[in-house]
């Protein structure tokens, strides 16, 4: 019986190796080290970014003034998504969960490129910097929204090259990154793991990291002809100066659009993984579910301009781009009928990280088919840019996303620390979480058909019921979101120690010790079926010589942990 | 009923019926399985169903068509918005931080107000003086942007008498939220009246537009002394926006 205890058995956590201390730390290439330090970065902005939420759903909470000038509230809001976006839900699940678990999951010591895992979290760090040091110098924080669109954002007084050249170094980490993790996918599975028995994790970290190479070169390159454009004049975008608007906002949404997959996509796969648990069986569609990754990221490279519909585009693209909007639906519909699907005759169990999955799905669905009534181009001409486009990607990426970083946050801990959390309170947050989600976002749906804009400072009176309401729901869920992060902190300090496999997981994390040793596995594992099976084994965890030949899999396995 | 606003609607209540449908219809078997497949409910959980072949094509080829038949709802309103009637009048809309400024047929101008005759198709031809700005009127459902340096094109047709919010929807800066205006849809008579009057033309440059009210008189006051402040740092004109980049750049390199 392969048990996975190791004769090396110090954690990643205890490990001491050339450097000690802190040091080992920041220096360290283990993935699961670098995987925690994006953790903590992460973590820091997404509190610093909530807050600014919470001070705009402040200023909202009357007409005229409560508690800034326009002024100020023109850079929370456009900080607020800067970070939000570029801080927290691009990196959260690939850089925290990816680098720690995609690996583990696949069979291998480590990622293809230690030591450029290491330097793309320094060019996170970096990015992240110079975003908190554009607050404070020059003109003051950039007030053009996150989108920068052009001619504002060239001609604004405010400190936006800097902003621009923090999202761009950012941007490079996530190419970084995702050409790791697509190496590391080629080239380091373990023996008999074909492409079909990979853990949907690791396909939604595959879709995620093409788009992450293909797609961020072009907001690379549309950033820094903002800052030519800024500093020298050159006149691609600035129509002042013979160029183009509209040609900014397609280059912008060639990058964002792709990149709202890129945010999604590995929440999905998180999904794929703790469904399959809970229900205590494999999960259904597998093909479909990995095929279905593929595919939404393909379709979503061709949808951009629906971001665009009102910009002056020709009618025909607008026709095209609606239509093809529209077949992204489709992927992402299949993914949640199986999930669901996946539930039927299993022997459910009942526990924090699947309670999470739950609200996800309904908030998600919700996110989904609000989107196509933007997909549509006469639904689409009346509520784009009003609260109700709002409201859609706040369901799509704080429901979506953000609902499955917590899931994901309470499925992994046990492994990532080798401590248990208290399970009735996680589930008590998580219901304070999602109604107070839906007391801060719902209204918005209404005030958007309703007509009220977006990045308004001020409004019309008739819009203040609902922004009083949607205020109390930003209440509601900050509280939740505390007290989750409360209970996780006091588990990590005083929780109990977690066995090596707290949920009954069929995938290769939970054949590991919690925490999990420096190179994961004193045994390279064979892979000899699915990743979901629950009534055999389907891993080897100490094969032999004779175990990796008597399955197929002659395949060297090439992973110096470099330390 | 106006022909746009009666077909953005419809798109919009078939969308949003056929989503609840299916979002009661996803979140209800959700629900139903999580206690009727709980672990006590049911302690062993049937390894054998991995997938169903039949239940993969339904959930492909019924999501295609309804999002299809909603592609086509969006389409045929949107045919309707872009199909300018030929004989409509032509109102030209400039948007410029932060106002709204129009030019009526006979070369007549005003701010912030816009006087239309009932009964009749209105074309606009939306320009932008700056910066981008959308001309957004809720109540008959049609926004288009103003881009520097392109005319874009929309129109819609006044029903009834009275008055409409105008808003500008895409972000222009310090006070893009009260880039607010006003459709007032008045008698043809009463418009003819109007437009013929020459006396009471405002300078097409005025900022001071104290005729609209946003409701709160602090606002108003916030709204003035903000507006001098930051035309002199945002330029209004082209010329002037080249200077302001030279400056920005001789700024920096100073440091």
């Amino acid at each position: 019986m392969a048990n996975g205890t190791l004769a090396k058995d110090v954690s990643y956590l205890e490990y001491e190796g050339k450097h000690k201390g802190l040091a080992g730390w920041l220096l360290s290439v283990d993935h699961k080290r670098i995987g925690l330090m994006y953790l903590m970065g992460i973590m820091i902005f997404f509190f610093v970014a909530m807050t600014l939420g919470v001070l705009m759903r402040l200023e909202m909470l009357s007409p005229g003034e409560t508690i800034m000038k326009p002024a100020t509230y023109n850079s929370v809001f456009t900080l607020h998504g800067v970070i939000m976006v570029f801080l927290f839900i691009i990196p959260a699940i690939p850089a925290v969960f990816g680098n720690f678990m995609l690996p583990i999951q696949i069979g291998a010591k480590d990622v293809a490129f230690p030591r450029l895992n290491l330097f793309s979290w320094y060019l996170y760090m970096i990015g992240a910097i110079l975003a908190i040091v554009s607050l404070f110098t020059g003109g003051g924080a950039a007030d053009t929204g996150w989108t920068f669109y052009v001619p504002y954002s060239i001609r604004s007084a405010q400190n936006v090259s800097m902003t621009t050249l923090a999202a761009f170094v950012l941007g490079f980490s996530s190419i970084v990154t995702g050409l790791n993790f697509v190496v590391t996918i080629h080239r380091l599975r373990a023996p008999g793991m074909t492409w079909f028995r990979m853990p949907l994790f690791v396909w939604g970290l595959y879709a995620t990291s093409w788009i992450q190479v293909l797609a961020t070169p072009v907001i690379g390159i549309t950033l820094a002809l903002i800052m030519l454009e800024r500093f020298m004049g050159i006149g691609v975008f600035d129509p002042a100066l013979g160029g183009d608007p509209i040609l900014y906002q397609h280059l912008f949404w060639i990058y964002s659009h792709p990149a709202v997959y890129i945010m999604i996509l590995p929440a999905m796969g998180v999904v794929s993984e703790i469904l399959p648990t809970f229900a205590r069986k494999d999960i259904f569609g597998y093909k479909q579910i990995a095929i279905s990754s593929l595919g939404i990221a393909l379709i979503g490279y061709l949808v951009w301009g629906h971001h665009m519909f009102v910009s002056g585009m020709s009618d025909t693209s607008r026709i095209v781009f609606s239509l093809l909007t529209f077949l992204v639906a489709i992927p992402t519909g299949v993914k949640i009928f199986n999930w669901v699907a996946t539930l039927y005759k299993g022997s459910i169990k009942f526990s924090a990280p699947l309670y999470y999955v739950l609200g996800f799905i309904f908030i998600f669905s919700i996110g989904g088919l609000t989107g196509l009534v933007l997909g549509a181009l006469a639904t689409d001409i009346h509520v784009t840019d009003t609260y109700f486009v709002v409201a859609h990607f706040h369901y799509v990426m704080f429901g979506g996303m953000g609902i499955m970083f917590f899931a994901t946050m309470h499925y992994w801990f046990p492994k990532l620390f080798g401590k248990m959390y208290n399970e009735k309170i996680a589930i008590i947050a998580c219901t304070v979480i999602i109604v107070g989600f839906n007391v801060l976002y719902f209204p918005f749906f209404i005030m958007g058909y309703m007509g009220m804009p977006r990045r308004y400072y001020d409004y019309l009176p008739q819009f203040q019921g609902w922004h009083i309401l949607s205020t109390i729901g930003s209440w509601i869920l900050v509280s939740g979101i505390v007290f989750m992060f409360g209970n996780l902190l006091y588990a990590l300090l005083k929780g109990p120690k977690a066995p090596m496999n707290p949920w009954g997981g069929t995938t290769l994390e939970w054949k590991v010790p919690s925490p999990p040793p420096l190179e994961n596995f004193d045994e390279i594992p064979v892979v000899t079926g699915g990743p979901y099976v629950h009534d055999k084994q389907t891993y080897i965890m100490h094969p032999g010589k004779e175990g990796i030949k008597a399955n197929g899999g002659t395949k060297t396995v090439n992973q110096e942990a470099a330390l | 009923m106006n022909p746009i606003v009666e077909l953005v609607d419809n798109s919009f209540i078939f969308i949003i019926a056929i989503s609840v449908i299916l979002l009661v219809g996803v979140t209800a078997v959700m629900i139903y399985f999580v206690f009727r497949y709980s672990e006590k409910n049911n302690p062993k959980p049937d390894q054998s169903i991995t997938g169903s072949t039949t239940l993969e094509i339904l959930w492909t080829v019924i999501p295609l068509i309804l999002v299809l038949a909603m592609f086509f709802y969006g389409y045929e309103g949107f045919k309707e918005m872009r199909n300018i009637p030929p004989n409509a009048m032509v109102v030209k809309v400039t948007g410029k931080m932060w106002f709204w400024h129009f030019e009526y047929d006979n070369k007549k101008v005003s701010d912030t107000l816009l006087y239309l005759p009932q009964g009749k198709d209105v074309r606009f031809e939306l320009m932008s003086a700056d910066v981008n700005h959308s001309f957004y009127v809720p109540a008959f459902r049609v926004k288009e942007d103003c881009i520097p340096g392109r005319t874009n094109h929309m129109w819609f047709h006044t029903t009834n008498v009275g008055t409409y919010d105008i808003e500008c929807a895409e972000y222009c800066g310090l006070n893009h939220s009260y880039m607010l205006g006003k459709v007032i849809v008045v008698p043809e008579k009463e418009y003819l009246e109007w437009v013929n009057k020459v006396d009471s033309v405002k300078t097409p440059d005025s900022l001071k537009t104290d005729s609209l009210k946003t409701g709160t008189v602090k606002t108003d006051s916030l709204k003035t002394t903000q507006l001098k402040q930051d035309t002199t740092k945002s330029p209004g004109s082209k010329k002037d926006s080249i200077k302001v980049v030279q400056k920005d750049s001789v700024k920096r390199k100073e440091k």
